[in-house]
């Protein structure tokens, strides 16, 4: 389990020199960056600000769109409330490492005891190799000069497209970021920077709403068409988490 | 300066919906359309960036190495590729095309 949180910890804290490449790609300075991933720790919104901020978006407008990504931490942490019943005086350092990895592995384990070894291993570990890879992605952006170049402009939306793609398991979902897609890129040109995310957003309770509807009129079966791949774990949904392993 | 208020606005906030599902007591964000909620509101978020990180240029709609870059992608994660492999695809696939284009 010790080497399951390792695992998750290595691949996700990899990926922070993705985010120091792209952050300094969009403008920001070596210790912006740093910050980011010190003070924000939660990869989805650091991503999402930096783009929004690189896009010419005003600065609380980028914040909103980061913050609304980041409430799905806030679900993370109420299930891990009851399985790992943090003390109080540990409670503020705890709840910065809640975040998809370590939700994932202290959600698969079976106790207490091994959720909160898995919970705090994979929480250090992603937050060491996560800001010290930002650090060396944000120091080697400056060496490699133009970003584009290499490519490293697809990095951010690779990584959202990653995060997505486990979960688009049913209609209501691929409905979701359907609609998102449409609005999120129809409104892009005519509104300022970061707003069209936003409003993208509403995706989401639209979807609800409509369904809601058809659900009045008598229609029975949530997710008729469920795909076959419905029986994935919360693990799947996270990038790195669970990959490679056999489940013993 | 701007950037800086960013930051520390996303910081505060990031850090207090982490808070907050910890120290919340049970039952009270837990009714079900709540949490159907928050699980398509990341899927409205990340299908809305995925699109406009890839599509767009300075506010504008664009068509350039990166879609090929993406696709490459979403090709990786059809066959299960493991995250990191996802991502240098991407990166790949768009400098490639770049060099060629």
């Amino acid at each position: 389990m010790v080497r399951d949180a390792l695992g998750v910890g290595v691949a996700a804290g990899l990926s922070g020199f993705a985010f120091g490449v792209t952050a300094v790609g969009a403008g920001l300075e070596l210790w912006q960056s740093c910050a980011l991933s010190l003070f924000v720790f939660t990869g989805a919104s650091q991503f999402a600000l930096v783009g929004a901020l690189a896009a010419g978006g005003a600065p609380l407008t980028a914040a909103a769109g980061a913050f609304f990504l980041g409430v799905r931490n806030t679900f993370y942490g109420l299930r891990l409330a009851t399985l790992l019943r943090v003390p109080g005086p540990v409670r503020p350092f705890a709840a910065h490492m809640v975040i998809d990895e370590t939700a994932a592995v202290a959600l698969a384990q079976r106790d207490r005891r091994s959720a909160r070894i898995g919970f705090t291993v994979t929480g250090v570990t992603v937050f060491l190799l996560w800001n010290l890879t930002t650090l060396l992605g944000a120091v080697g952006a400056d060496a490699l000069g133009d970003t584009k170049t290499w490519g490293l402009d697809a990095a951010g939306p690779a990584v959202f497209l990653a995060l997505l793609a486990p979960m688009l398991r049913g209609t209501a979902e691929r409905a979701t970021a359907g609609l998102a897609v449409v609005v999120g890129l129809g409104l892009l040109p005519v509104l300022p920077a970061g707003v069209p995310v936003l409003l993208a957003a509403l995706a989401a309770p639209v979807v609800l709403l409509l369904r809601g509807q058809f659900h009045a009129r008598g229609r029975t079966g949530r997710d008729a068409t469920e795909p076959a791949d419905a029986g994935h774990t919360e693990r799947d949904a996270v990038p790195g988490a669970g990959r490679g392993e056999d489940g013993s | 300066m701007n950037v800086w208020i960013a930051i520390a606005a996303t910081a505060l906030g990031c850090y207090a919906a982490k808070l907050l599902g910890l120290s919340v007591p049970q039952g009270v964000l837990e009714r079900p359309v709540v949490k159907r909620l928050v699980t398509l509101l990341p899927v409205a978020l990340l299908a809305a960036l995925t699109a406009q990180q890839t599509f767009s240029e300075g506010g504008s709609l664009t068509l350039d190495a990166r879609a090929a870059g993406i696709a490459a992608a979403a090709v990786a994660l059809l066959v299960r590729a493991p995250f990191l492999v996802v991502i240098a695809v991407a990166v790949l696939v768009t400098a490639g095309v770049r060099v060629l284009g």
